[in-house]
């Protein structure tokens, strides 16, 4: 490939500076991260008493938005591992955007984690007295795991791209420059180099696989565990995951398109990528769609009566406008837009990403709510206000904030590095070149 | 062997009088002016009662509080008391929803007002089945689900059967309270509104008190009260007797005024756990509430309890 395409590409996938929306965006997001650090300043000095949570309902939204992190951030390993190793070949230049989307959000579900205890300070009661049959160690472990072999993965592909970025030092400035020659200054694209890497990468990608599959098996254990109606099931581990993936695939959609039409990327993440990952949608959502319906309909064809209410609940009673607005938005809905080849261009692709984002939000909250306002014994000798559970504007800030966090690193992750592998592109348009020829 | 009276009362005398050391003087008085050279007495007399059952007078002065001391060491609270296993039996027949249980519970643990360790359900299984009151403390699982979660072993299960909660260690997490099947646990959402005297006062999980921002709480069995000899709080305020407490190796239960071989009584009342098919083992018994003392009259949902409070 002749080194004026090479430039050009570099020059087209290089991070750019914010541009006028850039800036919009990021103060909008500091705006609410700052809310949400606020309202848990708040917290903090009253206690979760701020909260809307009570004795019942003793879970709330903190919980499902962590529920929601660990589920999103389930698209690293989808795509990075799921797909390389399976030699899906048009993935490559999604790899970055996962693996980024899975670092900020397995980071900020440790956070809200710690938000949700009623004695953060005591969190290394953890590793003092922790014991091992408690589901939470579980996750501790294998969140910390997770968390930093995707940080490896997204660390050992930017490598060779760090090079690159470090020969553009005036376009740099000072900081990013020693930013990238921290980060970087050891790597000389030498072939024994790119041996240890490629090695290591697939060694990670492998390893990856059953990590992630453990980090949200065991947060549906963290109910499943537990006897409640709606939680009480086998059917927890896969109905969890095959959800992780269908949300995690929507964010991908999500930000591919803000992306490509921000960085003008029409060229690197063209409409066969939405072609691709429309159908990867479909495939998962119908999935997801299939886990639903174990998971509803048997104990709904039974109606014990410990489940009787709870079932009730969902589909007729008090949660049901939620319900079934999350199982329209983040499965039909977006398997019917999907469907159409026209579905698959990048706008509607794009909407749908939504819907399956917005949806599978609710989604986690009815895993979390109804079941606790449901339990064995009536509720009784309670306070009136312990009978339901309305997020106070505190929780729904710290979530918005958390939510506005996540996008932030993402954000200037995609400021400071190359959001599509530059070298892998490279290597990529290469070797599509060498087999035209032949 | 003859034991010198004197010596014997003495004996008892030194749990009272602190910083008098009377452990040699075996025939002298201890109260006396003498022994004692910096406290004037006050010719004030005040009765005491020996170990013997004898009557002994002694002048107030000599007598000072003896300071609140942590009643045990947390390894000790965490090990139980030896060759013990408690057991409750709660009797519905007896049970009208009087709640005086509840209401000494909330005083003796300074519990969160609105907040209840103790919970009087009003029951009816089904359209047409009998209502019943049905009291609830801690299970006190054999199986303690809410034991097995806890990440940092800040609820525990001793050796006598108590399932006790380290408010000291507790991380806030509220796994325990998803996992308990019987909603028993109650979390202290805000700082709790408890006068300064008893807030300051040392915190040991066997008393539960004072309760701590951020952890949560349950019935305790009263494990002070019974390392002292005495029932939980529960049984000796229930003016009808509902509650009993005891041992399981004694094979014998009390509600203070009656004792009853354990194994007859739930032999003979078919006595029964509740949610038994869930495998949690509860140490707390029911007895059905057959041949009732009382009618059934839920004064809450005839309104009759608002109009009065
Ligand atoms: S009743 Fe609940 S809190 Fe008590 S021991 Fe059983 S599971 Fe634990
Ligand atoms: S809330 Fe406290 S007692 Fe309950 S599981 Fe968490 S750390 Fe253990």
């Amino acid at each position: 490939m002749d080194k004026l395409r090479e430039d050009k590409i570099i020059a087209d996938l290089l991070p750019q500076e914010f541009g006028k929306q850039g800036k919009i965006w990021v103060v909008c997001l500091l705006f609410f991260a700052a809310l949400g650090v606020f309202a848990y300043g708040r917290q903090l000095y009253y206690g979760l008493e701020v909260t809307a949570m009570r004795d019942y309902a003793s879970w709330g939204i903190y919980i499902s938005n962590f529920v929601f992190f660990v589920a999103i951030s389930l698209v690293g390993s989808l795509i990075t591992a799921v797909l390389r190793l399976t030699n899906v070949k048009w993935s490559t230049p999604l790899t970055r955007i996962a693996e980024i989307i899975a670092v900020s959000a397995i980071t900020f579900a440790s956070l809200i984690i710690i938000v949700d205890m009623g004695r953060p300070e005591r969190f290394y009661n953890l590793f003092l007295h922790g014991r091992l049959q408690s589901p939470i160690i579980w996750d501790v472990i294998v969140i910390t795991t997770y968390f930093f072999i995707s940080l490896l993965l997204l660390y050992f592909p930017l490598l060779p791209d760090l090079k690159i970025m470090i020969g553009f030092k005036e376009r740099n400035g000072k900081w990013l420059q020693k930013l990238y020659v921290f980060l970087g200054s050891f790597w000389k694209n030498k072939a024994e180099q790119f041996k240890i890497t490629d090695k290591a990468i697939n060694i990670l990608a492998i390893a990856i696989i059953p990590v992630a599959f453990s980090i949200h098996t065991v947060t549906s254990w963290l109910f499943a565990t537990t006897y409640r109606p709606g939680w009480d099931s086998t059917n927890f581990g896969a109905y969890f995951i095959s959800g992780a993936f269908l949300v995690g695939a929507g964010g991908v959609v999500i930000a591919m398109y803000i992306f490509r039409t921000h960085y003008k990327l029409e060229k690197y993440i063209t409409d066969d990528h939405f072609d691709r990952m429309g159908k990867v949608l479909v495939l998962l959502a119908l999935l997801y769609l299939y886990f639903n319906f174990n998971e509803f309909l048997v104990p709904a064809f039974k109606m014990k009566k410990s489940e009787e209410d709870h079932l009730l609940g969902l589909f007729t009673g008090e949660f049901a406008p939620i319900f079934w607005f999350a199982i329209f938005t983040s499965m039909f809905i977006p398997i019917f837009i999907l469907l159409f080849k026209k579905g698959r261009k990048p706008i509607p692709a794009f909407i749908a990403g939504i819907l399956v984002v917005v949806g599978s939000w609710f989604k986690r909250f009815l895993i979390v709510t109804p079941t606790l306002l449901h339990p064995f014994l009536p509720m009784h000798d309670v306070p009136a206000n312990y009978h339901h559970y309305i997020p106070s504007w505190e929780e729904w800030a710290i979530a918005g904030g958390s939510l506005a966090g996540a996008l932030l690193v993402i954000t200037f992750f995609a400021r400071i590095f190359p959001i599509i592998p530059i070298h892998e592109t490279i290597l990529e348009t290469e070797s599509h070149e060498n087999e035209k020829h032949f | 062997m003859k034991i010198n009276q004197n010596s014997r009362r003495d004996f008892i005398a030194t749990t009272l009088v602190a910083g008098a050391t009377l452990a040699g003087c075996a025939t002298k008085n201890p109260f006396t002016a003498e022994e004692i050279p910096d406290v004037k007495p006050s010719g004030e007399m005040v009765k005491l009662l020996s170990v013997d059952g004898e009557i002994i007078e002694v002048d107030k002065a000599f007598l000072k509080p003896v300071p609140e001391l942590p009643a045990v060491m947390n390894t000790a609270a965490r090990e139980g008391i030896a060759g013990k296993k408690f057991v409750m039996v709660i009797d519905l027949s007896r049970c009208k929803s009087v709640k005086k249980c509840q209401t000494a519970c909330n005083h003796m643990h300074h519990i969160h007002p609105g907040q209840n360790w103790i919970k009087v359900y009003p029951m009816q299984e089904a359209e047409h089945t009998a209502p019943y009151w049905q009291p609830t403390t801690c299970m006190h699982c054999d199986e303690p689900p809410c034991v097995k979660v806890c990440p940092v072993d800040a609820t525990f299960k001793r050796k006598d059967g108590i399932v006790l909660i380290d408010s000291d260690r507790c991380i806030g997490c509220r796994f325990c309270m998803a996992a308990c099947p019987y909603s028993t646990r109650v979390f202290n959402w805000e700082e709790p509104k408890i006068a300064k005297e008893i807030a300051d006062k040392p915190y040991s999980c066997e008393t539960s008190v004072p309760q701590k921002v951020g952890t949560v709480g349950k019935c305790d069995f009263c494990p002070d009260m019974v390392r002292q000899g005495n029932l939980p709080h529960c049984v000796s305020a229930c003016p009808n007797g509902v509650f009993m407490f005891g041992d399981l190796l004694e094979d014998t239960v009390t509600n203070g005024s009656e004792t009853f071989r354990f194994s007859e009584l739930i032999k003979d009342k078919a006595g029964y756990r509740l949610m038994e098919d869930l495998g949690t083992k509860p140490s707390v018994y029911y007895l059905p509430p057959v041949n009732r003392n009382f009618p059934f009259e839920n004064k809450v949902e005839s309104g009759e309890e608002e109009k009065k409070a």
